[in-house]
């Protein structure tokens, strides 16, 4: 069972994200984050497979997050979704091994992702 | 000065900071463009509070003359949307759009032309995301440069004084290596608020779909 964990300080986008997830990947178990620690928190107490995380957020954003769960997790599929299309983002982003996600979410966005994440997890056998 | 009433439902306030942090994040990848430097933004804040209230919070953190770009919107709801620096910022800023290349004669007579198109980007990166996602068309007014304490960059009309309640978004950003910073303010009178709420519930409806809402 696949699990994705989303972290969002904005229910209404942690609703948006799942609704999306739930259509593309109906299997898939989710968890739901409001914030960074309660992120890691899940993470010490629940599998969690994929990440896809909101960046600007009260406390430790998006970008901080990922590259503190890089270290922890090499192989684990991440994206970082927001509407802040800036160099600098994008490249950290990307240098955090994370999939940059174009904020509003919706299906189409998610979709590449998604099924890179399953696929890769499929190859790992995870 | 009563107390504002609870206007929004916890979750229109969600998804109206959400809409802000779309719109702002894509005004700030403007500003990135323009000033060729990253821009970091804060986490946003939305609150009803008073006129008189948001020029408090604004003094509270700046305590030198400000100037703003302000400009009015119209549509389904009407209201003005403000990019507010300190003054000491103005020309900082006009250098940085710019790019270095005037001479401070040159800087100074394009100070406030330069100042009224950086707003005039911002602020309608962030409407037109906001008319948008509400599906519904905003009209703005041209750019205007205002120089004062903040107090008055709240009035909504001069001579109206600072009565009523206004929507007050917030969110404060600054520019990397160019010791700058600014902010962006919408205020709206009670009408459009009334309007607002309507548009952000339709559009709650519309990403979350009625059977969610109706089970929260």
């Amino acid at each position: 069972m696949t699990s994705v964990l989303i972290v969002d300080d904005s229910k209404l986008a942690r609703i948006v994200v799942g609704k999306a997830v739930t259509a593309l990947q109906p299997d898939w178990t989710r968890l739901e984050a409001g914030n960074a620690d309660e992120a890691l928190a899940l993470l010490e107490s629940h599998p969690v497979d994929v990440l896809i995380l909101d960046f600007n957020m009260p406390g430790k954003n998006g970008l901080e997050l990922a590259e503190e769960l890089r270290g922890r997790h090499p192989e684990m599929p991440i994206a970082l979704a927001t509407a802040n299309v800036q160099d600098e983002v994008i490249a950290r982003a990307r240098a955090a091994g994370a999939t940059f996600v174009p904020k509003p979410i919706t299906e189409d966005a998610l979709r590449g992702f998604l099924s890179g994440a399953a696929l890769k997890l499929r190859a790992t056998g995870s | 000065m009563t107390a504002p009433p609870i206007f929004l439902e916890p979750l229109e306030v969600d998804a109206l900071t959400e809409l802000v942090n779309i719109g702002v994040s894509r005004a700030a990848a403007s500003l990135r463009l323009m000033v060729g430097r990253q821009v970091l933004l804060s986490v946003p804040s939305v609150e009803v509070i008073s006129r008189s209230a948001a020029a408090t919070l604004m003094a509270e953190r700046e305590i030198g003359r400000l100037v703003a770009v302000r400009q009015e919107f119209t549509g389904a709801f009407s209201g003005q949307a403000l990019l507010i620096f300190p003054e000491t910022n103005s020309l900082t800023l006009v250098r940085a759009v710019t790019g270095d290349e005037l001479s401070d004669n040159e800087l100074a007579s394009l100070e406030e032309e330069a100042l009224a198109e950086t707003g005039n980007v911002v602020l309608n990166n962030c409407l037109a995301t906001m008319a948008n996602m509400l599906q519904r068309p905003l009209e703005m007014s041209l750019p205007g440069v205002l120089r004062d304490q903040s107090a008055h960059l709240f009035e909504l009309d001069p001579a109206g004084g600072d009565a009523g309640v206004a929507l007050f978004l917030y969110i404060n950003f600054a520019i990397a290596e160019r010791d700058i910073r600014g902010y962006i303010a919408v205020l709206m009178d009670l009408p459009s608020l009334d309007a607002l709420k309507e548009l952000v519930s339709e559009f709650i409806t519309r990403v979350v779909g009625p059977e969610a809402e109706a089970g929260r």
